[in-house]
């Protein structure tokens, strides 16, 4: 209808918007018209006005803690970390060549990877839309790269389907996209969807279920150059004599359902799982050294944590030099306390009985990475892929292919498992050498004739064997969320907990430095009314 | 409905809420069935608790199972297992009440502990329960 009056342009709206309203008010605006990605990231915190010689001492050089260090120390307190490990980035951790590693129960390893070469055992990719750990990425020059998170050229495993043989992803989706729009199809041919939609709109579905299933003029899914398209031909398109392709067969329709193609497909539209995905270059341990840049001055290794205690006049924390045995006790007016809580569930303490009973109440996951180095990129030579997951569901999970130094020469590391759950649980329990044994058997159902000729050495890491955190990650539920989440959260006087497990983004490194955001503004308003 | 399709609903079901970063894939990560206690404990205790049970230490620990005299009251282990502890997950989902069974019988019975009273399927009665939600 046109009612006379021009409509403003979105940018035009946007400047009289945040003439009246400020910035918020078009950030605001800006969410509503979907331009902004959601993001609970405001900003660096704008803390002024701290006391002079307001000390904070904060416990754990995780990201959380270096971010909570950081921002202090920026608006003027005087602050101290201490941290168990000899290394700072907690599990933002990468492993190298010549790096050793001895889990819980003793067992030693030296990775044996080649220069440059590495395994990220915790997190491995960071969604577009983490603004709070972009941000500082960026801010303390820690470049990033492409993460290749989708690839459709990879392959999806089920014991249960195809005999065990693995399909191309874009193989079994395809056929499942055709497949179901052709029962739609008939489906509307049988008018059962008339009650649901007008004529017009079955109209334009079919049309829709037509392009998007690749079906042909009778609404069939069948063997041709439109299936093809999708799913890979026999023989590509070529050039000159024999150029012209020709079609793929179909896969039997119930293998499809079996395979569990589905899911597959639905993990990719996870919004934390969505392309554009990034990884620092050199490996994600980047991140935490560059953290570290701005805060290493502030941070005592080796130390051990054995008591958090607070009263009127302020904290003391008492710790071990793990390497010399010395006692210390550390004075402070605040803490903020990143440990994890498997952790500092053990840590004698004078919190409150609600602020323990939530400290306790929150079990931790496990995952087991292995990393294996192999001769070639044979994944990129043989068989088209660069970068991406191959998905199975042996207990290895998946493989996954590096996602920088394509078409190089020279030994490549993959990712050989990335087992959770009961899966992760049992990788767990092995000594290093029967996983990697475990990862080659597994992962040669997807590269059978190169897989173990290939392999030069591996590493693994089983996270709840990790003398630093005993788990991989907070696990929260319903319940607990409801009984416990706003008592852990809560600033106890002159403490405040921080870190992945306190925050909804849970066991991203977004969580941990959004928590930390939260904890210091609210520990900073605290220390002013002090 | 067969016995397969049932557990890929179930599955799907645990899986549902926000996407958590330490989830491997929609492929899973499944063992074999564990069925002896010591299979059980192989597959996921010890893990934690060490193939010798002994326990480990870092900058927290995980307790000793090997001598162990709070095993010799099958309720409590039974309630520990069923609904972890700390940073110990709840086992009351994963763990069928056959595997409890045989899990409980079997720490009872070795590592250096030496307790006869059998385990009753009334000690279990907590396992085999449906996973519950997340966020």
């Amino acid at each position: 209808m046109d009612t006379g009056r021009r409509t403003p342009t979105r940018r035009q709206l946007l400047n009289a918007i945040g003439l009246m309203g400020g910035t918020a008010a078009v950030y605001q605006m800006m969410t509503t018209f979907g331009h902004a990605a959601e993001t609970r990231f405001p900003g660096p915190p704008n803390l002024s006005g701290a006391r002079k010689g307001s000390t904070v001492i904060v416990l754990g050089a995780g990201l959380a803690g270096m971010l909570a260090a950081f921002e202090l120390e920026k608006a003027g307190y005087k602050v101290q970390i201490l941290e168990f490990q000899n290394r700072p980035g907690g599990r933002n951790w990468s492993l190298y060549g010549g790096d050793k590693y001895t889990e819980m129960g003793g067992a030693t390893q030296t990775v044996g990877f080649a220069k440059g070469n590495y395994l990220n055992p915790g997190p491995w990719r960071i969604p577009h839309h983490h603004k709070t750990l972009l941000h500082y990425c960026k801010a303390f020059g820690v470049a990033l790269e492409p993460f290749i998170q989708f690839n459709h050229n990879t392959y999806v495993h089920n014991v249960d389907a195809f005999g065990g043989t693995p399909q191309r992803f874009r193989s079994l989706a395809a056929d499942f996209e055709g497949n179901i729009a052709e029962l739609l199809g008939k489906a509307i041919d049988q008018k059962a969807l008339d009650a649901k939609l007008t004529p017009e709109d079955t109209d334009r579905l079919k049309e829709a279920l037509r392009g998007w299933g690749m079906l042909d003029k009778d609404m069939r899914y069948v063997k041709g150059m439109a299936s093809s398209s999708h799913r890979g031909f026999e023989l590509p398109p070529g050039g000159g004599v024999n150029g012209a392709p020709k079609p793929s067969d179909l896969l039997p329709f119930d293998q499809v359902l079996r395979s569990g193609i589905a899911a597959n497909m639905s993990f990719f539209m996870n919004d934390e799982f969505q392309t554009t995905m990034f990884q620092p270059v050199g490996g994600m341990g980047k991140i935490g050294e560059g953290f570290a840049k701005k805060v290493g001055h502030l941070i005592t290794y080796n130390a051990k944590v054995t008591k958090l205690f607070q009263d009127k006049s302020g904290v003391s924390v008492t710790y071990t030099d793990t390497l010399k045995g010395a006692v210390t006790t550390a004075q402070a007016d605040f803490c903020v306390c990143t440990i994890p809580l498997t952790v500092l569930s053990q840590i004698e303490n004078n919190l409150s009985e609600k602020k323990q009973a939530a400290i306790a109440a929150v079990p931790y996951s496990n995952s087991v990475k292995v990393g294996l180095e192999m001769r070639r990129r044979f994944w990129e030579e043989d068989q088209d892929i660069f970068g991406g997951h191959s998905f199975t569901s042996q207990e290895i999970g998946l493989i996954s292919y590096p996602n920088n130094n394509f078409f190089q020469d020279g030994p490549a590391v993959l990712l050989g498992a990335f087992a959770g759950g009961p899966g992760g649980y049992r990788l767990g329990g092995m000594t290093p050498e029967e996983r990697i044994e475990v990862a080659l058997a597994q992962g040669s159902v997807f590269h059978p004739q190169q897989y173990r000729k290939e392999f030069l050495n591996g590493a693994s890491v089983a996270w709840n064997r990790v003398p630093w955190v005993l788990g991989c990650c907070a696990r929260w539920n319903e319940d607990t969320r409801r009984e416990h989440y706003q008592e852990l959260v809560a600033l106890e006087d002159r403490v405040v907990l921080a870190g992945e497990h306190a925050s909804y983004v849970g066991c991203w490194m977004e969580g941990s430095l959004l928590s930390a955001l939260d904890a210091i503004t609210r520990l900073h308003k605290r220390a002013l009314e002090a | 409905m067969t016995h397969r399709f049932l557990s890929a609903l179930i599955a799907a079901a645990a899986l549902a809420g926000p996407a958590l970063a330490d989830e491997p894939g929609p492929g899973g990560s499944k063992p074999p069935v564990a069925r002896t206690g010591e299979e059980v404990y192989r597959t996921y205790c010890q893990a934690c608790h060490m193939a010798d049970a002994k326990g480990a230490v870092g900058a927290g620990a995980f307790p000793a199972l090997a001598n162990n005299p709070r095993l010799g009251t099958t309720a409590y282990a039974a309630y520990i297992v069923a609904n972890g502890k700390g940073g110990m997950p709840w086992f009351k989902d994963a763990l069928s009440k056959d595997q409890a069974q045989a899990l409980l019988t079997y720490l009872r019975s070795h590592f250096g502990n030496d307790f006869k009273e059998p385990v009753t399927a009334a000690d279990v009665e907590a396992f085999g329960q449906r996973p519950t939600s997340r966020f």
